[in-house]
């Protein structure tokens, strides 16, 4: 017999943020700044999953993400999925794609960089190293940093 | 010839293109024999050092002067009433381009140029150096200095001597020169003051040879530039920096081999890792290099602000 039973609350409209890697949702949350807004939000943590084992899921009723927000995502969350729902209904499923560039939510590394003051949005890009893994580089300070070190 | 610089905020050198450095220092080169000096004629340039810079301020204002161009700013923002009200960098610098038609700016903050060049209206921004990241004038008058002594700039061999970890002209220099072909570089430092891994793997990716080295009688031979830069006490222990040190001052004996066509480059300023006999000897280039910097200015500051230039 298959047991059909929601882990978090269905939400009539907005969006769910689905298959976030577990201990990832809370950090997504303060990320994008989601705590922030007047909005229901509705979080499950540890649910459980076939794909991942183990995952997070966020759903935020009356919000639709950009898809800049969306394609952000993939920088801690590359397997998430955005679903938007309106009347109960998916009316779209999105796959974030990583972005070129990385606006706002991290934090440069490097203490003497300018974007620690004046109040100045951090950008960074991905840089492509020979063995294949991502950097990341502050278009500021223009040092370069290994995506675990910017991510923490 | 169209001046792709015109307007244009010289921020790193890793921005400009190399046919945009060839302009340059093609035009530092006419500036060193037909001076100009009424081409920034009615131009006000600011040139605001937020920490003391005496070489690179003096050199900028020099070429300033130069070009008939007037020049306001401070040169040291300790003294600025600015810093002292806590006045934010942006702030500061979108109200001095609604004066000046362009603004050289140093600081210590890594980013704080590009930061800057966001918020100056389109009025052109000039690095002169921001923390520990970039100084692209520096960059230009080192790549006119060799050009002029080599004349060319490929199928060069460099040697780069003392801290190549924090010195951002030999990074610099180097991001520069691998946009020319058969470039080949030797890295001589202490352990603890190599070469970032990002330079050694950008020379990876576009297949230019580098090698480290202990000494310098290594290389003496085969090379063309010697760049030398100091060795910063405060950067080892003191026990690594006797060593360091012995190891990487230039003397005229380590210079019994060397190339007739080698020259020897430093940013300046030099403290003990070139002996001053060997300032006598044909290979010292560094105090032409410096007078360089002058020209080198004059041809970003007149390519940046005059369109029909050529």
């Amino acid at each position: 017999m298959q047991i059909n039973k929601l882990q978090v609350e269905a939400i009539k409209c907005g969006s769910v943020i689905d298959h976030i890697p577990s201990q990832i949702g809370f950090k997504l949350l303060s990320l994008f700044r989601f705590t922030e807004t007047e909005k229901r939000i509705t979080i499950g943590l540890n649910l459980p999953s076939q794909k991942l084992g183990k995952k997070d899921i966020i759903k935020i009723e009356n919000t639709f993400l950009s898809e800049d927000q969306i394609n952000q995502l993939a920088i801690y969350s590359p397997c998430a999925t955005v679903n938007y729902i309106d009347q109960y209904n998916l009316v779209g499923k999105i796959f974030p794609k990583l972005p070129k560039t990385i606006d706002r939510i991290l934090i440069c590394p490097n203490s003497n960089c300018i974007t620690h003051d004046n109040f100045i949005n951090s950008s960074f890009i991905f840089v492509k190293k020979l063995d294949k893994n991502m950097n990341l580089k502050c278009q500021y300070c223009e040092k370069e940093f290994s995506k675990n070190i910017v991510l923490l | 010839m169209r001046n792709s610089l015109y307007k244009k905020s010289i921020i790193s050198i890793n921005d400009l293109r190399r046919d945009e450095l060839e302009l340059v220092l093609k035009k530092s080169a006419i500036l060193k024999k037909e001076p100009a000096p009424n081409l920034l004629k009615n131009k006000i340039i600011a040139s605001c050092f937020f920490e003391a810079s005496t070489r690179t301020r003096l050199s900028f204002e020099t070429a300033i002067c130069r070009l008939g161009a007037s020049t306001i700013g401070f040169s040291d923002g300790n003294n600025i009433s600015l810093g002292k009200k806590g006045e934010s960098l942006a702030d500061t610098i979108s109200v001095i381009s609604s004066y000046v038609d362009a603004i050289i700016i140093r600081h210590p903050q890594e980013g704080s140029a590009r930061l800057a060049a966001e918020f100056s209206n389109n009025i052109p921004i000039f690095n002169a150096g921001d923390g520990s990241n970039q100084h692209p004038t520096q960059t230009l008058l080192d790549l006119f200095t060799i050009k002029e002594t080599q004349y060319r700039l490929d199928d060069l061999n460099i040697a780069m001597v003392g801290d190549l970890k924090y010195g951002r002209t030999v990074h610099s220099l180097t991001q520069a020169l691998a946009k020319y072909n058969k470039n080949k570089f030797f890295f001589i430092s202490p352990d603890a003051l190599t070469m970032p891994n990002y330079i050694n793997d950008m020379l990876l990716e576009k297949e230019i040879a580098w090698t480290r080295c202990q000494n310098i009688e290594e290389v003496i031979s085969e090379i063309d530039i010697l760049y030398m830069t100091r060795v910063q006490k405060e950067r080892l222990e003191s026990t690594e920096y006797a060593n360091a040190k012995s190891k990487f001052i230039l003397n005229t004996k380590i210079l019994q081999n060397a190339r007739s066509n080698l020259k020897i480059l430093h940013p300046l300023p030099r403290v003990d890792e070139i002996n001053y006999d060997v300032d006598y000897t044909p290979y010292a280039w560094y105090f032409k290099q410096a007078a360089n910097g002058v020209y080198a200015r004059q041809a970003i500051l007149s390519l940046v602000l005059i369109e029909n230039h050529f």
